[in-house]
């Protein structure tokens, strides 16, 4: 593999990346606060496609990105309060079977709505464009995801550590009660988390469908997994733990089809998931587990 | 009228009711304390003012206004404040953010600052590991930090589940002076202990609870002196 080659493949898997880091922080978001694995979040992403679709069948595309962001947002915050909200108090197995039934009904309903068939996903021209850098070239999303990920996982950061609203959303993952007693409303703190992670898996989807160029009902299903998995191995509820599981999974995934194993790339992301599972549960970045005091 | 004044609370936890109608008053600037041993029902009591647990009937009424069954966000807004068992500072947290998030729904920066300074006047500890994670801290520490994470909420009435649990007995006398000098601040205090001794010491009024029924009540200096106190929770043999 020639030096231009392996950076051209740097660089697609770094973009691939991006794009799954923006969902596995959905997911790390809401099992930090909710200790729930969101399996609909995959399908969240799928709608926020569709979206695009048709958003961008009547809206130029400058007008279709922020009603495409608002939709998902508006579809994970209404997941949340129908589906989850209602079972805060049950067991967490409860509103996990939640969870999966959603993903199931989103899929079946993206079915019955839009066909299986695929859908073409809408080419917004500026970010198809062509750049070349010396020997490397590529489209500009491919380029721009790595960067507007990085801003993104700052500034969602800064919201985290810095502003008293993501004190609250640090206090709330630990305790309710306590938390509670603070005067913090635990149903907003948690619905601000389903806006934050449906709001990135909506850019995450523009810029991953932008590449893929098709949208089907089962077009979260993979991606989504993969995105569990990157959040799983950066140690799930951790944000930074997240973005670096999705740089790994995207640039591991790239080399592999690079390499000419792309019937494994698929099966290697689960392997590491059993292999994480196994050795270092916690992931890269997890706290230790350990019991409240 | 009474600053505090609960009237026939039951609470009951699937069927088993741990509070059968008790009746109390707390008046402004006294410290209150209910004593009595385990599963009484005195942490049920503060949980059900602060709104953490349903009353199944009776009335808490504060300042006249009915609290009973109101959400602990708004509880908190009207000025009662929880520093619950076990102490419960946030972990992940800083020692200067759990101050910061105990005055949440406070608007007015500049006394919260002035709140802040105060507290690690209370508390030097505090101010010299600000920057540290709770979970850090000693239990002594986080107790301190509790309490102040409770006083930062500027509550006229501070409720202290248990302040003294497994703390060292060189602690557990600073934490009965603080309790004091709260009160010197002009504070309102309702106290739950299980060391009955030392609460009765510093009470203006005590109440015995003994499976969900107050059983005696009186000055904190009388019920000292009350034999079936002393054979009963202060471990005196007569």
């Amino acid at each position: 593999m020639s030096f231009v080659t392996f950076i051209q493949h740097c660089l697609t898997g770094v973009s691939l990346g991006g794009a799954y880091a923006l969902i596995a922080i959905g997911y790390s978001m809401v099992y930090g606060i909710l200790l729930l694995i969101n399996f609909a979040h995959a399908d969240i992403f799928m709608m926020a496609g569709y979206f695009m679709i048709f958003s961008v069948s009547s809206f130029p595309w400058q007008i279709s990105i922020p009603i495409v962001i608002l939709g998902t947002v508006v579809l994970g915050v209404l997941i949340e309060k129908a589906a989850y909200m209602p079972l805060r108090s049950a067991p967490r197995m409860s509103i996990m079977i939640s969870a999966i039934g959603v993903s199931y009904l989103l899929q079946n309903l993206a079915t019955y709505l839009f066909s299986a068939l695929p859908q073409a996903y809408p080419a917004i021209p500026p970010l198809k464009r062509q750049i070349r850098i010396g020997e490397v070239s590529a489209s500009l999303v491919t380029f721009l995801t790595p960067v507007l990920t990085i801003i993104l996982v700052f500034l969602l950061i800064f919201l985290l550590r810095k502003t008293k609203i993501g004190m609250a959303m640090r206090a709330v993952s630990k305790d309710y009660d306590t938390s509670k007693l603070m005067g913090i409303k635990i149903n907003s703190i948690i619905s601000l988390t389903f806006v934050i992670g449906s709001a990135l898996a909506a850019v995450g989807s523009i810029l991953y469908f932008t590449d893929r160029m098709s949208v089907t009902p089962f077009s979260g299903v993979l991606p989504g997994l993969k995105c569990f998995v990157a959040a799983v191995l950066g140690g799930i509820g951790s944000v930074p733990g997240a973005v670096i599981g999705g740089f790994l999974i995207g640039l591991s995934e790239t080399f592999l089809v690079a390499l000419g194993y792309s019937t494994f790339s698929d099966a290697f992301t689960f392997l590491l998931l059993i292999l994480i599972l196994l050795f270092r549960p916690t992931g890269l970045m997890g706290e230790d587990l350990q019991d409240k005091v | 009228m009474s600053l505090l004044e609960v009237r026939d609370l039951y609470v009951s936890y699937g069927g088993i009711e741990a509070l059968k109608g008790i009746s109390f008053d707390v008046e402004e600037g006294d410290i209150v304390t209910l004593i009595g041993a385990n599963g009484a029902g005195k942490s049920t009591t503060l949980n059900c003012i602060s709104g953490l647990v349903r009353a199944a009937s009776g009335t808490i009424r504060y300042n006249g206004e009915e609290i009973q069954n109101m959400d602990s966000q708004k509880v908190v807004s009207r000025g009662i404040s929880l520093v619950p068992e076990g102490r419960k500072v946030f972990p992940n947290l800083t020692v200067r953010e759990n101050l910061l998030i105990g005055a949440y729904l406070r608007k007015d920066k500049a006394e919260i600052q002035e709140d802040l300074r105060k507290i690690y006047e209370l508390f030097p500890r505090l101010e010299e590991r600000h920057w540290q994670a709770a979970g850090t801290l000693s239990g002594g520490e986080q107790q301190m930090l509790a309490v102040g994470r409770g006083l930062m909420a500027s509550p006229h009435l501070l409720m202290l589940d248990e302040p003294s649990l497994g703390l060292a007995p060189q602690l557990v006398k600073d934490i009965f002076s603080i309790i004091v000098r709260i009160q010197e601040m002009g504070k309102t205090v309702l106290l739950i202990e299980q060391n009955a001794n030392a609460a009765l010491n510093i009470a203006n009024r005590a109440y015995v609870l003994s499976t969900g029924e107050i059983i005696k009540s009186g000055a904190g200096k009388e019920l000292l002196d009350d034999q079936d106190v002393k054979d009963a929770y202060l471990g005196v043999q007569a």
